[in-house]
């Protein structure tokens, strides 16, 4: 049974919330705020082994079947966007969460929650989309259900997707894996799909639509698992970005992280965007990328084998694990000097100047 | 990326870093007065790179943090009117006022919006008619005349649900104020340069000729602020007392005129309240009688209120650059930018969220 143990502050003593507080927006950004109604809310009610793992997915035997299971919910707006949209976003997130478990994913309920006044004609092309994304990601959707709530009290539609897969024998990922002198390998530049939002949604306009990354990640995974190298645990870095992904996973394991701004790759127009509207790439959200961390003499292979795939062309080691600062991420910057990656209290802001 | 990736040439910057060691030979403070450039200087671990006889110290030049407690709790009870649509710039929004902050009142059903232009105000008025629409001004003289166009456009459009909570600060106070003090020990300074493309940098040399301290106006990328450091070390070490102008693709001497005539016309300079150093006289702007209606403060009389600062805060020190945010032992412990004790922890511009932000691994071992 797993155990959590608590060691040099890396994880501090849950304090329950103070009374009268109420849910805020930061709640949902994926970063400290979102740890804390967890590690205060959720666990303490919930908690169980498998649960106590607080990967993207939870993985456990039944009949000595390995399984994975894991549920998300796609509040998304506007509900169509450049390189996608909320239809196709809530297959690919639940494919891919299965997927960084080393699962195939296999099946999928859907939840819709449909405001009243919603056009017809957008939840069809939504779940026409949605069953174009399931038939490619090989993922049939069995089950399902339907609400509908009063104008106004939904952004047109919510949809929420659960899936399971199988694990093959012999894999263990697990975000408390990582161990000094592990690799840290990135699958593609950084960004892509939180701007590709974020200027639909501020009608910002730039030389060339910024399209979002959404993208199903099982096949780039099957051949990560294929070369049989040595993994640690795999993450796709949504909400919160990379900087979230990678202070959870030094967290749970314990171990520091250094990573090299020269190696992180960012599309010229994102980085372009985020200079204008004051944000960080480090903690813009993605959704067909992947981090994984490897045991150092597997890193090569595991890059060769990403790069062979559409979704990970351009692959590369972009930091390591160390036994140094635990909990910490920290970033050598182009000009020599280090820096803190933090994670974000909540959402990143718009700063004034 | 063309106009950025020629600013943050790390080759360029290790051969001003060399310049600036060539030329110094005794130590020398200087300060930065804006919390973009401390963003910048922090952010890219100058400390690191720079001679050690270059100490950096970090002014008050973040609006978010010197906006006083009494104004944010102002901005609360407004936002949390049933008739009022409250609308900010975003960093404002997690700023707490002495019992909580905007969030928490839109989470309370108050309706808070985010906003990157004041321009977009203007939008929500006219397509609120029934709704009283309250901006947020807050900012230096570089937000200042967009807030005026605000107002103007409002006025010449007759619109009458447009309203402004106006705290707007001015520089060479704080500046005169940081040189009048006997503590000081900032020798030179690195002017911000978005203030003096809007005011130009005429105003800096009577205070260059009367405390006898180079300033250099300067911009928000790496190698602005290393050209700076090198004008400033330069000047220093030569006995000068100029003002130099690092950041002349956007900065003259004059500034913007009509940006200028705009803020004229709508606001008036006044004293001023700064979060974590206190009352600085003429420091600060307010809407003037002309503009009376837009006036937050004024049409809705909120009453003025004092809130205490906590005691253990060095903020103060922090700010007029006798203390960096490593020293105070609060950093980190019972202070975090998720719950600030003080002015420089509250906005990602502070001096002290920014060492948090990317710094804290350099606090000395067992503290923090």
């Amino acid at each position: 049974m797993a155990t959590k143990t608590q060691f040099d502050g890396v994880l501090t003593c849950p304090a329950p919330l103070p009374a009268g507080e109420r849910v805020l927006l930061g709640h949902g950004s994926g970063g400290k705020l979102s740890a804390q109604l967890i590690d205060r809310v959720f666990l303490p009610a919930f908690g169980n082994p498998t649960l106590d793992q607080l990967n993207d997915q939870a993985v456990f035997s039944i009949n000595g079947m390995c399984m994975a299971m894991t549920t998300d919910s796609f509040v998304v707006k506007p509900l169509f966007f450049p390189g996608g949209d909320i239809g196709a976003l809530a297959v690919h997130g639940t494919v891919n969460d299965l997927a960084m478990g080393g699962a195939q994913p296999l099946y999928m309920s859907v939840a819709f929650i449909l405001e009243e006044g919603l056009p017809l004609d957008q939840l069809q092309h939504i779940v026409d989309s949605m069953q174009q994304a399931a038939k490619s990601a090989g993922v049939q959707i069995v089950t399902g259900d339907t609400k509908v709530v009063e104008q106004g009290k939904g952004d047109g539609l919510f949809i929420n997707t659960t899936g399971i897969g199988l694990v093959p024998t012999g894999w263990r990922l697990s975000s408390d894996q990582a161990r000094p002198g592990d690799k840290i390998i990135l699958s593609g530049s950084l960004g892509d799909h939180g701007i590709a939002i974020l200027a639909r949604r501020e009608g910002l306009e730039f030389e060339t639509t910024i399209q979002s990354d959404s993208a199903p990640l099982h096949e780039l995974v099957a051949r990560i698992l294929a070369t049989e190298a040595e993994i640690r645990c795999m993450r796709d870095p949504t909400r919160g970005g990379l900087s979230s992904s990678l202070n959870e996973i030094g967290a749970r394991s314990r171990v520091g992280m250094i990573i090299e701004e020269e190696q992180i790759p960012v599309r010229e127009e994102v980085r372009g965007a985020c200079e204008l509207l004051g944000l960080d790439p480090l903690y813009v959200a993605n959704e067909g990328k992947m981090i994984a961390i490897v045991e150092p003499s597997s890193a090569d292979r595991v890059v060769e084998a990403m790069r062979s795939h559409e979704y990970g062309r351009e692959a590369r080691v972009i930091g390591t694990a160390t036994d140094k600062h635990p909990g910490t991420v920290i970033m050598r910057t182009s000009f020599g000097t280090t820096r803190i990656v933090d994670m974000l209290a909540g959402d990143q802001l718009p700063r004034i100047c | 990326m063309k106009y950025i990736d020629e600013f943050r040439d790390p080759k360029i910057a290790h051969r001003l870093v060399q310049e600036i060691a060539r030329s110094v030979t005794r130590d020398w403070t200087m300060m930065e007065i804006c919390g973009g450039q401390t963003h910048t200087l922090v952010r890219y671990g100058f400390e690191e790179m720079l001679p050690k006889q270059v100490h950096l110290v970090h002014g008050p030049g973040c609006p978010v943090c010197v906006t006083p407690l009494e104004v944010v709790d102002k901005a609360i009870a407004l936002a949390a009117r049933p008739d009022v649509i409250f609308v900010s710039y975003g960093d404002m929004l997690r700023v707490p006022g002495s019992k909580k902050d905007l969030f928490h009142v839109k989470a309370e059903g108050g309706d808070v919006r985010i906003v990157y232009s004041p321009m977009e105000a203007l939008k929500l008025a006219r397509a609120n008619p029934e709704k009283k629409i309250i901006f947020f001004g807050i900012g230096f003289e570089t937000t200042a005349p967009p807030h005026a166009m605000a107002v103007l456009s409002a006025h010449r459009e007759g619109l009458t649900n447009l309203y402004m909570l106006a705290s707007h600060v001015l520089v060479p106070p704080a500046i005169r104020t940081l040189l009048e003090s006997p503590h000081n020990r900032v020798q030179a300074f690195i002017a911000p340069g978005h203030v003096c493309t809007v005011v130009g940098f005429d105003q800096y040399e009577s205070l260059a000729r009367d405390y006898k301290v180079p300033i250099v106006v300067a911009g928000f990328e790496p190698l602005d602020l290393l050209e700076a450091i090198h004008m400033l070390v330069t000047q220093l070490e030569a006995g000068k007392y100029e003002v130099g102008n690092q950041y002349a693709r956007s900065v003259t001497r004059y500034g913007n005129i009509p940006a200028q005539r705009a803020v004229e016309e709508i606001f008036e300079v006044c004293d001023r309240k700064w979060r974590g150093i206190g009352s600085i006289p003429m420091s600060g702007m307010r809407i003037n009688a002309k503009y009376a209606a837009y006036d937050a403060e004024r049409v809705f009389g909120i009453e003025d209120t004092t809130v205490e600062e906590p005691k253990e805060c060095i903020a103060a020190e922090v700010l007029m650059g006798l203390k960096k945010p490593l020293d105070c032992p609060e950093f980190g412990a019972r202070c975090k930018p998720e719950s600030p004790l003080g002015a420089p922890m509250v906005s990602p511009e502070g001096a002290c969220s920014a060492y948090y932000q990317y710094k804290r691994h350099l606090a000395p071992v067992g503290g923090h």
